[in-house]
This record gives structure tokens, C-alpha cells and sequence, in this order.
């Protein structure tokens, strides 16, 4: 069998990628996705520690975690495209160097 | 057991890093639609059927078709400017430096030692349902609340503002 430890480590390099993403790319859309996939590589940690636990005492609260966290996932993504096609509608562009309106 | 595990996660793996680093948008974006799958196949090798099925539903059928529409209505957009060489390497370095954290709690706690089981048919979902029912039937509600005022605040976000002209043909009319 896999140990836990594996998943954790796949979900903690996931997470690596988006975080090295969400700094280095300049396209909103690009760092809206990066940000999906750090939600992922956290769900994944979440299945992994419920497979655990159901070992131990039968308990599967990660995954009904994992159901909420893909429930505001979902709300995020619908707003976050929005507030994307908002900006792109007014700006006519998408690079976050150009939309700095409330940076200092 | 162990070789569907490292093949969905070399497939992941491989999807995310060019789901982040495709130049082209839309490449990325079904990246990372192969990226989602990937994951929703790891979490069916861990037993967790609900979660599986919902990631593929959720993430493959509505998430990234959502990212695949806003990226076609925002076309000429692309920012084909590479980013600036401070920017790149603070970037990887940060990154390096999560990793590194990441791994060392992973590896040093007791967790590592522990082995995920075999997945034995069972009507899990059913538990999940009345679990959510009952134990966490307050959260549910809200977290049902929330997401109708994020899709009607989506809406309102995304509506096309009416050209001054079309206000005022509207009001004398």
C-alpha cells in the first residue's frame, strides 16, 4: 500500500507549483488558475488524511470538508471570472501590472 | 494499487506544471482540466467515491469550462510579456521555500509511517449524505446561502452596462 506520507508530498509539490505560478505569471487568468490548483493540492491532502483516519476510528469528515471547500471553490471561481470579465470590459487588458488602482 | 498511484500522479503532475507554464491560455486551461481529472482519479484510489465523482463533475465539467468561456471572452488579452528576471527568481525561490516546509512537516511527523488501506465497497455516500444531514446540516444551509449570492453577485458583476444611448431611449419610452 501507498504510504500517507506520498499523497501529502504530491500535495505539497502541487501546491509548490501554484504558489511558484501565482508569483511569477502576469496574466490574471493564469493566476486565477494557479489559485484552483493550490485548492486541489489542499483537497488532496484533506482525501488523504480521511483515508487515515477511517482507519483508526471510521471517521470521514475530510471529504465532507473537501465537499465544502469545493462549494466556496466554485463561488469563487464564478465571482473571481466575473469581477475578470468586469475588468477586461472596462481596462481592455488583463495584466496585473496594469490594474494596480489600490496599490499604494 | 501502487502503480495507479504513480501513473495518476505523474499524469498530474505533469498536467499542473503545464498548466503553468503553456504559453498559450487556452492550452493551459485544458492543462489543467487534465490536471483536475488526475486528482479526481487519486481520490477514487483512496476511496473517497462522493469526493471523486464531485471533483470531476465540479472541477472538469463546470470549473474549467467556466475558466475555458471567460478566457474566449476576454480574447486579445493574452499577456505574452515575460516577466520581468526579479520577478521569476523571488517566484522560485518562494515557492522552493513552501515546498521545503511542506515536506519537512510531512516527513518528520508520525503520518509517514502510516499506510492508506485498500478501498472495500461500502455505501459511503449514503453516510456522507446523512452526515451532512444532521451533523453538519447548519453549515450546509449556509454554505447553500453563500453560494446563491455568489452566483446572483456573478451575475450583477458580469452584467454589460447599458450604453448611455440605450438609458435614455429607455427612460423616454
Amino acid at each position: 500500500m501507498v504510504p500517507v506520507s506520498y499523497y501529502l508530498i504530491l500535495s505539497a509539490i502541487l501546491f509548490s507549483i501554484g504558489v511558484g505560478a501565482f508569483l511569477i505569471k502576469r496574466n490574471i487568468i493564469t493566476i486565477f488558475m494557479s489559485i484552483e490548483l493550490m485548492l486541489n493540492a489542499v483537497n488532496l491532502s484533506f482525501v488523504a488524511f480521511a483515508n487515515y483516519w477511517n482507519q483508526i476510528n471510521h471517521q470521514f469528515s475530510g471529504q465532507i470538508f473537501v465537499f465544502f471547500v469545493m462549494v466556496v471553490a466554485a463561488a469563487e471561481a464564478a465571482v473571481g471570472l466575473a469581477i475578470i470579465i468586469a475588468l477586461f470590459r472596462t481596462r481592455k487588458t488583463l495584466n496585473v501590472d496594469q490594474v494596480d488602482l489600490m496599490k499604494l | 494499487m501502487t502503480v495507479s498511484f504513480v501513473l495518476l500522479a505523474l499524469l498530474t503532475l505533469s498536467a499542473a506544471v503545464a498548466a503553468m507554464s503553456m504559453p498559450r491560455l487556452i492550452h493551459c486551461a485544458l492543462a489543467l482540466a487534465v490536471a483536475f481529472t488526475g486528482l479526481g482519479g487519486i481520490f477514487l484510489n483512496l476511496g473517497a467515491e462522493f469526493v471523486g465523482l464531485a471533483q470531476l463533475l465540479v472541477y472538469v465539467g463546470a470549473v474549467a469550462i467556466l475558466i475555458v468561456f471567460a478566457i474566449l471572452l476576454t480574447r486579445g488579452s493574452e499577456v505574452s510579456m515575460r516577466p520581468g528576471a526579479r520577478s521569476a527568481i523571488s517566484g522560485t525561490v518562494i515557492a522552493l521555500a513552501v515546498f521545503a516546509v511542506l515536506a519537512h512537516a510531512v516527513l518528520t511527523s508520525g503520518v509517514s509511517r502510516m499506510a492508506t488501506t485498500a478501498v472495500t465497497p461500502s455505501n459511503r455516500v449514503q453516510e456522507i449524505g446523512v452526515t451532512l444531514l444532521q451533523q453538519y446540516v447548519l453549515p450546509l444551509e449556509v454554505i447553500a446561502l453563500l453560494l446563491t449570492a455568489a452566483l446572483i453577485g456573478a451575475v450583477i458583476l458580469a452584467w454589460r452596462e447599458k450604453s448611455p444611448a440605450a438609458q435614455e431611449g429607455a427612460e423616454t419610452r
